[in-house]
């Protein structure tokens, strides 16, 4: 049986850390299994807990009056939801919602900030883990507002 | 009517010949399909990532990809977008109208008699899916004796701009992989959100192993491209498809110049590591 380190080491989102730091965040980590149409998070609720997507797809929503959700973006294996857990005051922005059954490593926010503020090596690496997912969501943000598909050739 | 060639109009590559509409679909609000038939009953041969000129008589000519695949035995088809007054003229050609039709012209995707066993990766981008319809069909039928795996992922703006959904449906069903996802979601849309790029990771094809196609506006086409190299793709296994002012189709009028190539004779299909260097030129 895998352990929740190998597990947590596996994930693109650790790559880069250390054993050692490795070793902390599987000590906050629990591997889980969601339904289609379970709510990860919803829009101003405490963000305790985010997760690291190892199968199945989430979609990241907002939830408009008389339209209903709006998918934003959907994350699928290998990528994370959440990243609120992070930032004062550490609420949701937006819902998400496994959008089938999805495999996911639920971690335990507020426990990876204590030990973060114990070790401030551990902080820095999991600020890094969390600035290459924002940077890469980001920038395909900003290509999706070029609106390229309006352009395209006849 | 009579054709070009029996009004005693010479033939060359800048003669129209004249086809007649025989079938027409709108695919989206501004995208139409339309199936041409030769009035002199002759069939184009052409390979698939080539494009012929289309004439709007009256109005003007524009390139346009075919979008037909050299295995189809039936008429000859284009898709078109309507951006401007030639496209939109040929967007309202109604069944029985005729238009002039020059080529095929350009380069090609190099799958026609290229089978591999190795994967190959169709990246489109909104209607860039169009230019690589004829390839799609004959990476479905190569796979069928053999060859390698088709990966067919498709981007959009919105779910109602996903052009050729009956194909996709139909290349699924063949057993090509097909993903497709949009920037913006629309209430009832419960597919992939999020940038063409999004879907490589876990598309699931061999990386060091296989050839990527890829058609699309030209700022995605980079973000792909550099995409899958980070992957590990080989960019010497990368093609991309663009497209200048293209007006003579011959190479002669120098309109779609880029660096030293002329798009309408050394493209549109061109080797990623050529292309990488042209497309980042800021043109003045």
């Amino acid at each position: 049986m895998i352990s929740i380190d190998e597990l947590v080491g596996a994930h693109p989102f650790a790559a880069g850390l250390s054993d050692e730091h490795l070793a902390l965040m599987a000590g906050c980590a629990q591997n889980v299994a969601l339904d289609a149409g379970t709510m990860l998070c919803a829009e101003g609720e405490s963000a305790d807990t985010f997760y690291l997507v190892r199968r199945g797809h989430v979609s990241i929503e907002v939830h408009q009056a008389g339209r209903g959700p709006i998918v934003i973006e959907t994350v699928g294996p290998g990528g994370a939801v959440g990243w609120s857990w992070l930032v004062a005051p550490y609420r949701w922005t937006f819902d998400a919602r496994a959008l089938e059954p999805v495999g996911a490593l639920a971690i335990d926010g507020a426990c990876l900030r204590a030990k973060s503020f114990e070790d401030a090596t551990l902080g820095f690496a999991l600020l890094s883990c969390v600035t290459q997912e924002l940077l890469e969501r980001l920038q395909a943000t900003r290509v999706r507002l070029l609106d390229l598909y309006g352009e395209t050739r006849a | 009517m009579l054709s070009a060639t029996e009004l005693g109009a010479p033939r060359s590559g800048l003669t129209p010949l004249l086809y007649r509409v025989v079938a027409r679909r709108s695919d989206t609000a501004d995208v139409t399909t339309l199936w041409l038939e030769s009035l002199d009953g002759s069939r184009l041969s052409f390979r698939s990532g080539q494009f012929n000129m289309l004439s709007a008589f009256g109005v003007g000519e524009i390139a346009v990809s075919i979008s037909a695949s050299p295995c189809d035995s039936g008429p000859l088809r284009h898709t078109v977008r309507d951006v401007g007054s030639v496209s939109h003229a040929l967007c309202s050609s109604d069944v029985g109208d005729v238009i002039g039709v020059r080529g095929p012209f350009g380069t090609d995707w190099g799958v026609t008699g290229n089978a591999t066993p190795n994967d190959t990766v169709i990246v489109a981008g909104g209607i860039g899916l169009a230019p690589l319809r004829g390839a799609v069909e004959e990476l479905v039928a190569a796979r069928r004796e053999g060859a390698g795996q088709v990966f067919v992922l498709v981007g959009a703006r919105e779910p109602d701009q996903l052009v050729f959904l009956d194909d996709l449906a139909v290349w699924e069903k063949a057993g090509a992989v097909v993903l497709s996802t949009v920037d913006r979601s629309a209430p009832g849309w419960s597919g992939h959100v999020g940038l063409v790029t999004t879907l490589l990771s876990n598309a699931g094809f061999d990386a060091h192993h296989c050839r990527v196609l890829i058609c699309g506006p030209e700022v995605m086409m980079r973000f792909t491209a550099r995409a899958l190299i980070d992957l590990g793709v080989d960019p010497a296994s990368i093609w991309v498809s663009l497209e200048r002012n293209m007006q003579c189709g011959l190479g002669w009028c120098g309109h779609c110049q880029l660096g030293p190539l002329l798009l309408c004779r050394d493209g549109p299909v061109v080797g990623y590591l050529e292309a990488s260097v042209l497309m980042n030129e800021r043109e003045r």
